[in-house]
């Protein structure tokens, strides 16, 4: 027996047959329900089942894992990758570990319970294990399983340690996390390395999220602030931009992206190449929903909080960023996750512009010669689809379990 | 600067220097923000302008009135030399459609699953969990691709098409259901509908009117339904039926009758309404939730069922929270329409983008595209704000 006192109820344990009683028959309607749920649902569970484990022909997938992964990248600069997956290993346990940690004092200081059972931590590593199991299942070879292992270690080592960390080093924590990416960035491109338009698959998908991510938040933040200010001019101009970009489908974006926005620069510019003008896009366009986001945490911090901070004679600098951005970002956190993930599924539309990101792989390895026209798309686009869901569900997860370590909502 | 000086003394509260006013650094302030704002619109503006002379695209909409040269999927009508202008309109109206008919049948699948998700029947709340959490994690663009590729394209051929009794065939080709044509004569039978609304209108005021003085049930929906069916079920048996049922037939490799649901129609709006109707449904299932227990317990205690509970004191009260975020989701499906260019469904980008593709400037089109999704988007907003505002709270 431990010799902490636990604020948890008591588990009530249910016999089956009762529970069965409660939950399945409680009502004639109730009984009715599930006598026309449960076959539906268990015709489609073993269809679903029988599709992954026996039918579905997944040889599609193994034939063309690094496709998947990385596209047309040039298969002897592979080493490359692993390395900015080990730094991106260690900037996203540096984040991990932090936010754990500090999520966690602020749950014991507010006295909310830890959502800590021992099944909690299981089901916690589900979604990304799912996610390795899909990806290195199809693995014909035994390094990337070596070093997979390395890297998810690395980060978890680095999670485990920026638990300890002092708060002087955890305050500069976002600067090292930005310039750890601008880093991993650099290991796979610079020193003659591949150019972003050699990137496909996971990893072109990869970079404008994580690119359009570091760079679109605190754009986002600033039209925000923008958009609350008290010069009508900054208002106004913040607002139209943020609903013009509201407004507009993400598609028609990128096609203006495509077609038009090397016009909009001087003649002896050189164009800019689809990558970068397709990551713009993105940028303007999520600034757009993370100004519209941040603008609703920044009106659920009262007045009187900015009072407080000019009675205390902050400058209007640091009443913003010490006192109101603060409380306004933590109150809008499931919105900023859910942004992300829609950034992360939006990545997909650049299929329409001709780039070869992991859904157009999808599509085209099946019109390699040994798999055209034998119907193996199904295969394919359930192969990426597991992987973009399971990377969604994930991080919504995750988000959950942050709302609640944080108490948003609560009071 | 000494007599200055000498006069704000005299003058009481003394007056900050300039670059301390607040009220100078503020314009100041604004006046820089909106020159620089201005600049940089200026810049890329003058850069478009150039960069468009120098390579010698036109910057006029006249070429809207040209012939178009392609032929538009769906739209069997429009032909080759009719102008870019009208197979914009076309692109457009098959936005709004698909638009239209998705966020109906989003919302209803929607609120069917929110509230499914909350039933005391553990596999019925189990499922509807399922049903939102695989479909909303999931990019829309890849439903989209998978119910044309996947499946759509997976259908018998046409020379060996399934056929649903009479009324549906099933093939590669798309769907062809059972519909039905407007008649002959059949605005005798529309103006005997449109009194047929009035009258019910009218019963439906009596209701309530005898609702008020005796407090009797009104169930003025229930009388004024009654009402206009059986007007419009008279007219139907007296004036010629105003629409004939088509059966689709198959002859040969061609279908004559019915409507066409073309795969790329349908796997747009297959795609559209179950990725819409997961994020609706979460709403639905928040805003219940949303609703303080003490209301489904007064319910309760006022002996109400629980079916009444939900129509009558939790559902209502739940629509209002739900309003604003459904809309938003609306808002969303209207703009995923433009999805559709994946596989070809000729919406207005992709009726642009095929213009583009013939020689025409693209800048134009895509402001023509650009405004036509805003103009779609702002009547959406327009009317849920609408229906927002009745549903809001009247307070004393």
């Amino acid at each position: 027996m431990s010799a902490t006192t636990s604020t948890r109820p008591p588990v009530r344990r249910v016999a089956p047959a009762r529970w069965a009683k409660d939950n399945l028959f409680a009502t004639p309607f109730n009984a009715l329900l599930t006598l026309i749920f449960a076959p539906l649902v268990a015709v489609v569970a073993w269809w679903f089942l029988r599709f992954l484990a026996v039918r579905a022909r997944w040889e599609i997938v193994e034939t063309n894992l690094t496709l998947y992964i990385v596209g047309a990248f040039p298969r002897d600069q592979l080493w490359r990758l692993w390395l900015s997956l080990a730094i991106l290993a260690v900037v996203f346990g540096l984040i991990g570990g932090l936010v754990g940690a500090t999520t966690r004092e602020a749950a014991i200081a507010a006295g909310r319970p830890l959502t800590t059972t021992r099944w909690d931590r299981v089901a916690r590593l589900g979604p990304p294990a799912l996610l390795l199991v899909s990806l290195l299942g199809f693995a014909r070879t035994f390094t990337p399983f070596v070093l997979t292992a390395g890297v998810v270690a690395l980060g978890v080592a680095t999670s485990l340690l920026a638990r300890r960390l002092p708060g002087a080093v955890r305050r500069s924590v976002p600067l090292i996390a930005v310039l750890g990416i601008v880093v991993a960035l650099f290991a796979i491109s610079g020193f003659g390395g591949v150019p972003r338009s050699a990137w496909g698959g996971l990893l072109i998908t990869m970079y404008y999220t994580i690119g359009a991510l570091v760079i679109s938040y605190p754009l986002g933040i600033l039209f925000a602030l923008g958009r609350r200010s008290s010069l009508p001019m900054v208002r106004w101009v913040c607002g139209a931009y943020v609903e013009f970009f509201r407004g507009s489908p993400l598609i028609t974006l990128l096609f203006t992206g495509w077609l038009v926005l090397p016009f909009f620069l001087p003649a002896d510019f050189s164009t800019p190449t689809l990558v970068t003008r397709a990551l713009t896009i993105f940028i303007l366009f999520t600034s757009a929903y993370v100004a519209e986001i941040v603008r609703g945490g920044l009106q659920a911090v009262g007045r009187g909080q900015w009072e407080a901070a000019q009675a205390l004679g902050l400058s209007p600098w640091k009443q913003t960023r010490l006192i109101v951005l603060p409380q306004a970002l933590r109150a809008v956190i499931p919105g900023l996750v859910g942004q992300a993930i829609s950034l992360f599924k939006d990545t997909t539309l650049v299929l329409i512009i001709g780039q070869q990101d992991l859904l157009a792989i999808a599509q085209n390895v099946t019109k390699q010669d040994e798999f055209l026209g034998k119907g193996y798309i199904i295969e394919s686009l359930v192969f990426v689809g597991i992987v973009y869901w399971v990377a969604s569900y994930w991080l919504s997860k995750e988000s959950q379990r942050l709302e609640v370590r944080l108490g948003v909502g609560q009071r | 600067m000494a007599e200055g000086a000498a006069a704000d003394t005299i003058a009481g509260p003394k007056r900050p220097v300039p670059w301390r006013d607040v009220r100078v650094i503020r314009f100041a302030l604004q006046v820089a923000f909106a020159a620089g704002t201005f600049a940089l619109v200026r810049w890329l503006a003058g850069n478009l302008t150039s960069n468009l002379d120098r390579l010698g695209i036109r910057r006029d909409f006249g070429f809207l009135s040209q012939p178009a040269g392609f032929s538009i999927l769906g739209a069997p009508d429009f032909r080759a030399q009719d102008t870019i202008q009208a197979a914009l309109i076309i692109g457009m109206s098959n936005a709004i459609r698909v638009a239209i008919i998705g966020i109906l049948l989003a919302l209803v699948i929607g609120v069917v699953v929110g509230v499914a998700r909350l039933s005391k029947n553990w596999l019925v709340a189990r499922s509807a969990s399922a049903y939102v959490e695989a479909l909303r994690n999931i990019p829309p663009l890849v439903l989209v691709i998978f119910f044309y590729l996947g499946v759509l394209s997976a259908l018998p051929r046409i020379t060996e098409a399934t056929f649903i009794g009479d009324v549906a065939i099933v093939s590669n080709r798309g769907v062809w259901v059972a519909w039905v044509t407007v008649a002959e004569g059949s605005r005798a039978f529309l103006i005997a509908a449109l009194l047929a609304l009035l009258a019910a209108a009218n019963v439906a005021q009596w209701r309530t009117r005898v609702f008020d003085r005796t407090g009797a049930p009104h169930r003025r929906l229930l009388w004024a339904t009654l009402t206009f069916a059986a007007v419009t079920a008279a007219a139907w048996f007296a004036l010629q039926p105003p629409i004939e049922p088509s059966l689709p037939v198959l002859d040969g490799r061609v279908v004559t009758g019915g409507a066409w649901l073309y795969p790329e129609y349908l796997s747009l709006l297959i795609s559209l309404v179950l990725y819409a109707s997961s994020f609706i449904a979460e709403i639905v299932r928040g805003s219940i939730l949303a609703v303080h227990r003490g209301q489904a317990e007064a319910a309760d205690a006022l002996g109400l069922s629980s079916g009444q509970r939900m129509r009558y004191v939790v559902l209502p009260q739940a629509l209002r929270i739900a309003a604003p975020a459904i809309g938003n989701e609306f808002l969303n499906l209207a703009k995923n329409v433009s999805l559709g260019i994946a596989v070809g469904f000729a919406e207005i980008l992709r009726v642009a983008n095929t213009a583009a593709g013939n020689g025409q400037p693209a800048p134009q089109l895509l402001i023509v595209v650009l405004l036509g999704y805003l103009t779609l988007s702002l009547i959406i907003s327009v009317i849920v704000n609408i229906f927002n505002r009745r549903l809001q709270l009247v307070e004393r």
